[in-house]
């Protein structure tokens, strides 16, 4: 890949997109006074399309605040950029009570889910990178595969299957919940071998073989010096995984029930229609999107690893 | 080689030991070539950090189960999750496509290619798949266009570009469900009085003449509008990528050019362009199978509009709605294949890529 086969950037320069680096360029004698006064121009024109694109992407962002902190009488659909006349937090109260039960019902699969399907990445990352087997070259590639899969591809033999365990919507004591969670430690586990693995082929066999010398086995090996090493690695992988399950739909829309919906299945059927104030809908999908929203700003450099090596690309 | 990227000896380091290749050749991934043995046997797996013969010999070695045995029991779990979830159920998908099961009970004949046959005569079909034609060039040039220019904005560092950075990201961090709520208001196609969303800004800006009907469109191109979402959620994703492809060219690459007098157009032109090249390819791999797949965000746009359907939604629709699995499952096959065709080379070329 073009960034890690590069010379000149350090390894530890990889870990998120290098800065630029600033060296004056040695200019032509004569093109001096040209370039001075150019780049003066340039610079204007980069920051103001710079802003353009900020006013692009904050747009609906704004939208959705004005329209969400506006009192419900003030709400119309015409006026949807105009700033609320006063602020009001009735939008946020009236919809709570529709989604407040999926919101448990998100927190409470996305974080076993994103924890277990971490902990399997790490020991498959650690096996591939580190250890490694007969055929390892050929069961690498096909894990892979599995981040890329269409969902539609598997989900009518996943029906078929939840619903002849009893995990599938009513027929489950979770609505199909514990299913759900499953569901999401399986998928995940392409993406959360490739973080891991990718993490421990980073580091020197060294670490590692010092362990085996003292006499440690694999089993060792792995829980005493590879997971404590790894943990820049799990906060890439639960970062995006919980993400990632936070926000599916077509999982949770498959498998759960009214009382068991996920937060987006949920938001989909309360801000989805016409029928729903479109203030409420507003502030619906403000809070829908508060956990992921809070892990991105707080977190963001390991949310843009995790979505760079979604795709095979480490930044 | 791919482009002027790869400096002599840059990397390619952990080739060219002879003899100490596998049989496969494959096996040098990850392994760093200081600690591979000279004698190591061909075909024998790299157990366990294998230094065959320990200088040192322990007296614990012999009850050891062997590291790659090891290795392989701790992998078992995700090893038959993933062959069976994944694997074992594109093969059960398949079967299906093969049957004419329609209702809730599973019906496993076997009817041969006619649900495909079927399928290629299906007027909604046949939309569909204009459809995400359609979606997916407007979608895929759209975003890559966008995310190229707010990398090379933010390419020579501008002051704050961890904010624009943030901002540019920030949708992918957001369910489709979210962002489709805020943009179905925003796509808004009322008219006069009624007028709202974008339209209602262009007409304040003075750019009426820009307003649509988006995707409630009576044009068979009503489908393009839902790439302005769809854009919007995910060229920041793609600014990374170029930024990050940016950054990788070495400075001097572009010095020495400039020095020999070419402007920036020609340093675009010449240096980054051949050196980004390998970037665009991922990117507009990604990119496709990510439209292959959309699904949610326009089911929350705007659920039952024919005029934005694509497979992946009529697949959904005719099986857990109609129960037509027959039928889905048909779909579901061609969708995968059209998947295996865009990301099966990405992956060889990656691999490849890795262990130069």
């Amino acid at each position: 890949m073009t960034v890690r086969g590069t010379a000149g950037i350090p390894a530890p320069a990889r870990n998120s997109i290098p800065r630029p680096v600033h060296q004056p360029a040695p200019t032509p004698p004569g093109a001096a006074l040209r370039s001075k006064r150019t780049a003066g121009w340039v610079t204007a024109l980069r920051y103001a399309g710079l802003w353009l694109l900020v006013g692009f992407f904050l747009m609906p962002v704004y939208v959705l605040l004005v329209t969400a902190f506006k009192d419900p009488s003030d709400v119309t659909v015409t006026g949807i950029f105009s700033l609320p006349s006063s602020l009001s937090l009735d939008n946020f109260t009236d919809v709570w009570p529709k989604l407040s039960t999926s919101f448990r019902n998100s927190l409470s699969l996305s974080i076993p889910a994103s924890l277990i399907s971490s902990l399997l990445g790490c020991a498959n990352g650690f096996v591939l990178a580190k250890v490694r087997f007969r055929y390892a070259n050929v069961v690498f590639p096909l894990i892979l595969f599995g981040i890329f899969v269409p969902y539609q591809a598997i989900v009518i033999p996943l029906a078929q299957t939840m619903t002849d365990l009893g995990l599938r919507g009513g027929a489950d004591q979770t609505g199909g919940l514990a299913g759900l969670t499953l569901i999401h430690i399986i998928y995940g586990l392409p993406i959360t071998t490739l973080i891991f693995r990718n993490y421990f082929v980073g580091l020197p066999d060294s670490l590692m073989e010092s362990a085996r010398l003292d006499g440690a086995g694999v089993m060792q090996t792995f829980l005493d010096v590879a997971v404590p090493l790894a943990r820049p690695a799990f906060a890439v992988s639960i970062i995006w995984q919980f993400t990632a399950s936070w926000n599916d739909f077509m999982f949770g829309a498959m498998m759960t029930t009214r009382e068991s919906w996920p937060i987006t299945v949920a938001l989909n059927n309360v801000a989805g229609g016409q029928s729903i104030p479109f203030g409420q809908a507003m502030a619906g999908a403000l809070l829908a999107s508060l956990p992921t929203l809070a892990i991105y700003l707080l977190l963001g450099r390991f949310f843009l690893r995790g979505v760079l090596a979604g795709t095979l690309r480490d930044a | 080689m791919s482009g002027p990227l790869r400096l002599p000896g840059a990397s390619g380091a952990s080739t060219g030991q002879p003899g100490t290749e596998g049989p496969h050749g494959l096996e040098l991934i990850g392994t760093t070539p200081a600690h591979r043995p000279r004698h190591a046997q061909a075909g024998v797996e790299r157990d366990w950090l294998h230094q065959p013969p320990q200088p040192v010999s322990r007296p614990g070695r012999m009850r050891r189960v062997p590291g790659w045995l090891a290795g392989l029991g701790l992998m078992s779990p995700s090893l038959i999750l993933v062959g069976v979830f994944v694997y074992g159920f594109i093969g059960w998908n398949v079967r299906v496509s093969f049957t004419s099961w329609e209702g809730l009970t599973p019906v496993y004949d076997f009817v041969g290619l006619d649900n495909y046959s079927a399928l290629w005569n299906d007027a909604r079909w046949r939309t569909d798949a204009r459809n995400i034609v359609i979606f997916t060039t407007v979608f895929v040039v759209g975003a890559l266009a966008l995310g190229f220019v707010m990398a090379l904005l933010l390419e020579k560092g501008a002051r704050g570009e961890a904010f624009y950075r943030g901002v540019f990201l920030f949708p992918m961090a957001i369910s489709f469900i979210a962002t489709a709520i805020v943009w179905r208001w925003l796509l808004d196609n009322g008219g006069g009085a009624d007028t709202a969303g974008l339209n209602k800004l262009f007409g304040d800006l003075g750019l009426g003449f820009l307003r649509s009907d988006w995707h409630k469109s009576e044009s068979s191109w009503a489908i393009a509008a839902v790439a302005l979402p769809a854009g919007w959620a995910l060229s920041g994703y793609v600014m990374a990528l170029f930024l990050a492809g940016m950054r990788a060219i070495p400075n001097t690459f572009r010095e020495s050019a400039r020095i020999d007098g070419a402007s920036e157009w020609q340093v675009l032109w010449y240096v980054m362009r051949p050196a980004l090249r390998p970037v665009t390819f991922s990117a507009v791999l990604i990119l496709i199978h990510i439209s292959l797949k959309t699904f949610d965000l326009i089911y929350a746009l705007d659920q039952g509009n024919l005029k934005i359907d694509t497979p992946s939604l009529y697949m959904w629709f005719t099986t857990f709605d109609g129960g037509f699995y027959d039928r889905g499952a048909t779909i579901a096959t061609v969708l995968l294949i059209g998947v295996v065709l865009i990301i099966g080379p990405y992956i060889r070329y990656w691999l490849r890529s890795e262990r130069r």
